[in-house]
């Protein structure tokens, strides 16, 4: 105890005295950390709850993963993959039609969306002392990701089926482009904006012009992080169900007139199907469910899983 | 004399006049770009109003209070749905918001890290290449597994929540509703579709909304704040409690704010799961219906007349989660950019 005191009062710039000891009636075994005090005790209990919190938030994630490996695992044929759906009381048929319109579908949208996106993003990490249109734009970009996927529904609805008369493939992209933007502009213009300064001055430096900086400089840097929101868009409008359900409505046939594609008839998409599948009382329509809810996660866990590799050697380049 | 012929023509020159057009033309496509934007924003708003006016006309504010739906004889009212939709959010943030931030806080204040570095020492692998690497790996991995909960599809969750949380939770509930049934909570049993397994999934989708965005306000808390505290000799609960916290509580709230929102406008999880039956009912087990759900259930099959009611009640639904995401947006926006001015 004695020593400690010195070392204490040295440590402190005091010459040692026993008239004045700063630290008298200081208590310094109770400032040690010791098991049997509440704060420790309380700090133990609080980490335990925190860690039983976080693990019980993962449980739903191995639990959908689990019930989609056993339910869709067994339904999930080559059959299945390629067959039309079937009818009610009918065995086999599958889910093929689903997946090339949910393909096509979220192409139209990333044929829409992705250019515009990668151009807005340009406007707003390139505009000069973030100006206020740029503020306004951005503001609004993160407003449209919290926007309920549903009333991108009805806006396609209100846009483009009661304007063709009738429900179709270009409704659903539609639909879906305007739920991809604003991650397609958010992340590029992140992935823009990491491009480090110094390349970008090079560019200027060396004559080059502002469009000649964005197209052989900025972009092609950028591009990784870009290719990440693009991938994190369309994860999220393969899976969306809400937006397609009453714009390309569902169909049980291919997507075909006459030999032709035709976007211009209701189109069935992997979520429509599921969710209309789910609420039937065949055994048979619920097995494909889950088998099309299986291929549709696993697409998805692919896309994300993809960009978030891609981000992350983005990062580490940086 | 070759170098001199040479220069102004290939190695500089200014821009030509074709690359100046060029240029202009580029920065006037991305400023259209831009501003298309904020027009698609007021398209929508605008074409949903515009779609909804005659019904408003004939409906008037009563559409916002009558308690039923019944286009057979002309009834609409959606009272029950906007009950819904608020009571199912509510909710939904009070369990994902109290489990979200509880990994927010775990995934900040590196207690894995931490835990894994101490597995590590007592092997006393902590210095050895591959192993010293491993507690920033797994915590990597974990806030990855906590996204992955936001990439699974809303209708994937609506079949999980038929299939799996109902059957599990329909005798908690049968006991629930037997013994306990004088409390209002309780006070119907659960049939199948009901008000809390669509409340569970929801904020299962929610949580990683709550957790990125709490996380990214106690990273954004200064470092200097963590140290003096600790400094002070608080413990890791302390100092999490009395500064990090309240430091990052705007934060917090903003990410709750923005999850709320996104809870409103959720559809497929409770168009599968809530039950679709327009009551009133403080009951958790009680079937009910929402706003997003009474869109995704009635537009298939709506005819001309049925679109426009159905178009007011998605401008209410608009309404709300416009103004939730605006404050929520706000409060993160301002919150940020308080603990950048504290660095």
């Amino acid at each position: 105890m004695a020593t400690s005191d010195t070392a204490l009062t040295d440590s402190g710039g005091l010459p040692p005295s026993d008239e004045f000891n700063p630290f008298a009636g200081v208590d310094f075994q109770g400032l040690e950390k010791s098991l049997r005090r509440p704060r420790t005790l309380l700090d133990l209990f609080l980490s335990g709850v925190v860690l039983v919190m976080t693990g019980l938030a993962l449980i739903p994630l191995f639990s959908v993963v689990w019930m989609l490996l056993v339910r869709g695992g067994r339904k999930l044929t080559w059959a299945a993959l390629t067959q039309a759906p079937p009818a009610p009381l009918e065995p086999g048929g599958g889910f093929g039609n689903a997946i090339i319109g949910t393909a096509l579908m979220v192409g139209l949208a990333g044929l829409l969306s992705v250019p515009a996106g990668i151009l807005t993003a340009t406007f707003l990490a390139e505009s000069r002392n973030d100006s206020r249109l740029a503020q306004v734009v951005r503001f609004a970009a993160k407003v449209l990701t919290g926007f309920p996927s549903i009333l991108a529904g009805v806006f396609a609805y209100g846009a483009v089926v009661l304007l063709t008369g009738g429900f179709s493939a270009l409704a659903g992209g539609v639909a879906l482009s305007i739920l991809m933007l604003p991650t397609i502009i958010l992340t590029a213009e992140d992935a823009i904006r990491m491009v480090p300064a110094k390349m970008r001055e090079a560019a200027i430096g060396m004559g080059a012009t502002h469009t000649q900086t964005v197209w052989m400089v900025l972009l092609p840097t950028a591009l990784p992080g870009i290719l990440t929101g693009v991938m994190l868009a369309v994860a999220r409008a393969a899976g969306e169900t809400a937006p397609l359900l009453f714009t390309a409505l569902f169909s049980n046939y291919w997507l075909t007139s006459g030999g032709r594609l035709d976007f211009m008839q209701p189109t069935a998409s992997l979520a429509v199907l599921i969710y209309n599948f789910a609420s039937m009382p065949f055994e048979n329509q619920m097995e494909l469910a889950w088998a099309a809810a299986l291929v549709l996660v696993l697409l998805v866990l692919a896309l994300n899983l993809v960009g978030q590799a891609v981000s992350r050697r983005q990062h580490q380049q940086a | 004399m070759a170098t001199t012929a040479l220069a102004p023509n290939t190695i500089s020159q200014p821009p030509s006049g074709a690359q100046r057009t060029a240029n202009t033309a580029f920065l006037a496509v991305c400023t259209i770009c831009a501003w298309l934007c904020l027009a698609l924003v007021a398209l929508i708003v605008g074409r949903i109003t515009w779609t909804a006016i005659p019904a408003i006309r004939q409906h008037g504010l009563g559409f916002l209070v009558g308690r039923h739906w019944d286009p057979n004889q002309g009834l609409y009212g959606i009272l029950p749905e906007i009950w819904g939709t608020l009571f199912s959010s509510v909710l939904a943030v009070i369990i994902g918001g109290a489990f979200g931030i509880a990994a927010a806080i775990f995934l900040s204040e590196g207690f894995l890290a931490l835990g894994v570095f101490a597995i590590l020492r007592m092997f006393k692998l902590e210095h050895h290449p591959f192993w010293a690497s491993v507690p920033d790996r797994v915590e990597d991995l974990l806030r990855n597994l906590i996204e992955l909960l936001a990439a699974i599809p809303s209708v994937v969750y609506g079949l999980w929540g038929i299939f799996v949380v109902i059957p599990l939770m329909r005798p908690a509930a049968t006991w629930l509703h037997g013994n306990l049934g004088w409390v209002p909570f309780f006070g119907t049993p659960l049939s199948g579709p009901g008000m809390l397994p669509a409340s569970l999934v929801l904020s299962i989708m929610i949580l990683p909304t709550v957790t990125a965005l709490s996380r990214d306000a106690l990273v954004a808390v200064p470092s200097k704040l963590r140290m003096a505290a600790y400094g002070m000799g608080a413990t890791r609960w302390e100092a999490i409690l009395a500064v990090i916290l309240p430091t990052a509580s705007r934060g917090v709230f903003g990410a709750v704010v923005l999850a709320f929102g996104r809870a409103l406008g959720e559809t497929m999880a409770l168009a599968m799961l809530v039950g679709n039956s327009g009551r009133i009912s403080v009951s958790l087990f009680s079937p009910a219906n929402t706003l997003a759900a009474l869109l995704a259930n009635n537009f298939p099959e709506a005819n001309r007349k049925d679109v426009g009611v159905l178009m007011y009640a998605a401008l209410v639904l608009l309404a709300i989660t416009l103004i939730v995401n605006v404050i929520g947006s706000l409060i993160v926006q301002r919150a940020s950019g308080e603990l950048e001015a504290m660095r």
